[in-house]
């Protein structure tokens, strides 16, 4: 029996105002693999990402996530757009890592870790507090377990963004260009930490980022964005060094001429 | 007839007008309470746009807001027994005080609100958090600290239009003032005292207020 992939994107359109995004883009990522995008600034990176978690909805097709539809849900017998309750259940699978990190300031550290499980998961606090312990020490962070995050550096904050994601023990993950806003000292801890959960884990990842080196070694496959489309597919030790298509040939001359 | 200030009849006024001076605070304190919660949930439903509800609270906060403390105070003391309910001075005034003040409350809090970074409500999102999580647990604690001063300064309009509530019968200090300078004939002392006494509770309460502003701006 073939195993169905852990992401699929069926025609999905998205338009803000006047602008169209993506229009019939389809796209399907497999259970456990771990996909690059990339592609120019305005190419429809984060429009995917927003979709699949949720943020932003679809103007036409469906995306599945794990077999379940996450666009739309069944009433009566008819197939209706998904209501906020039946999001926010498919939802539940899927963790996202934003460039702004996105801690909640009002919490500890620890507050920020165990929010979600105890809220959301139903966990024990002293069970969410254990969990929340163990992926502090993956991402190095034992000792700024009570501290505001506000205290912390972008990059510290951005490990403690990565723990809060995995504490949900998501099936995909989501990543959003997550090093961006960091100081370029502090990229180097954070792509580590990645590599790290890839190797370590069999979550499903997507992940924008411009780090074509990166990008190498952490993705068995990379997509080339522009204009809302994927225009080249393949594997990174193919696709990053001998690139078919011109445009992804000229995004990757200027990404390293940029650095 | 002694002098324009006669300090024997000041001390002798001053035990009423300092009861009057607790009816004028403590209708301040339960209507800023009041004017709190309302304004907190006319807040949180007109920004989380519930259907009907919300059109109906913008219409209620528009009307609420263009019409004058001292009709709204009339209309709950005089009208609504017509309805059955009745209710004393202090409690038609509190609830005058409290509507009235709700709405310029749910602005302060509107402006919290949008105060806290769009990525919070995102993160809070691809958390899953149930609602009420992600407005107790994430919006409001950010929220809420931002905006005290702005309430601090509603409390202390709030207090200097408590004697209004003299036209439904509150007996607050002004009223008790007015009485007294009545029966005597003698106007300056009890007034002057009750203006004083207003000045030695807004005062204190103005310098915190800038405190706090001084410190959230700072923070
Ligand atoms: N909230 C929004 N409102 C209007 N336009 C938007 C919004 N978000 C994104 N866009 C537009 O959609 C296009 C794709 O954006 P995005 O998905 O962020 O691209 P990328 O992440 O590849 O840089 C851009 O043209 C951007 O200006
Ligand atoms: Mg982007």
């Amino acid at each position: 029996m073939p195993v169905e992939p852990m992401v699929v994107l069926d025609g999905v359109h998205k338009r803000y105002g006047d602008t169209a995004v993506l229009s019939g883009l389809d796209l399907r990522v497999e259970r456990g693999e771990h996909v690059t995008l990339i592609g120019p600034s305005g190419s429809g990176k984060t429009t995917i990402l927003r979709l699949l978690m949720g943020l932003e909805a679809v103007d036409a097709g469906t995306i599945h996530v794990g077999g379940r539809c996450l666009t739309h849900m069944r009433r009566r017998g008819a197939v209706v757009p998904a209501d906020e309750k039946h999001a926010r259940a498919v939802r539940r699978t899927i963790g996202m890592v934003f460039q702004q990190f996105n801690l909640f300031p009002n919490m500890t550290v620890l507050g920020n870790l165990i929010e979600a499980p105890v809220r959301v998961l139903g966990m024990s606090e002293a069970e969410a507090t254990r969990r929340a312990a163990e992926l502090l020490e993956l991402v190095g962070l034992t000792d700024k377990t009570h501290e505001r995050p506000t205290r912390l550096s972008g990059g510290q904050q951005q490990r403690v963004a990565i723990a809060r994601a995995l504490a949900m023990r998501p099936e995909v993950l989501l990543l959003d260009e997550v090093t961006s806003a960091l100081d370029p000292e502090l990229v180097a801890g954070v792509l580590r930490l990645l590599r790290l959960i890839g190797e370590s884990s069999d979550i499903t990842i997507l992940c924008v980022t411009h780090e074509i080196g990166f990008a190498r070694d952490f993705a068995d496959r990379v997509l080339m964005f522009d204009g809302g489309s994927i225009v080249e597919d393949g594997p990174p030790e193919r696709l990053l060094v001998e690139p078919r298509v011109p445009r992804t040939k000229e995004f990757l001359a200027a990404v390293l001429e940029g650095r | 007839m002694t002098g324009i200030w006669d300090w024997g009849y000041a001390v002798e006024v001053l035990p009423a007008l300092l009861r009057g001076l607790q009816v004028t605070v403590l209708a301040t304190l339960l209507g800023s309470v009041l004017a709190f919660a309302l304004g907190l949930v006319l807040a949180i439903v007109l920004r989380a746009r519930v259907p009907v509800l919300h059109r109906v609270v913008r219409a209620f906060v528009e009307f609420w807001r263009s019409t004058p403390l001292l009709v709204q105070a009339y209309v709950i003391y005089q009208v609504l027994p017509d309805v059955g309910i009745t209710l004393g001075s202090l409690a038609a005034g509190v609830i005058a005080l409290g509507l009235h003040y709700a709405c310029y409350t749910s602005e302060v809090y509107r402006a919290g609100i949008e105060a806290v970074p769009v990525g919070q409500w995102e993160a809070a999102a691809a958390l899953s958090l149930p609602r009420s999580r992600v407005w107790f647990g994430v919006i409001l604690p950010q929220a809420v600290p931002r905006v005290l001063p702005a309430l601090g300064n509603y409390v202390i309009s709030m207090f200097k239009e408590v004697p209004l509530l003299l036209a439904i019968g509150l007996v607050e200090v002004v009223t008790v003032a007015r009485q007294l300078s009545a029966d005597s004939f003698r106007p300056v002392e009890p007034l002057t005292l009750a203006g004083l006494l207003f000045l030695l509770v807004s005062l204190p309460a103005s310098i915190l207020v800038r405190r706090m502003e001084r410190r959230a701006g700072a923070g």
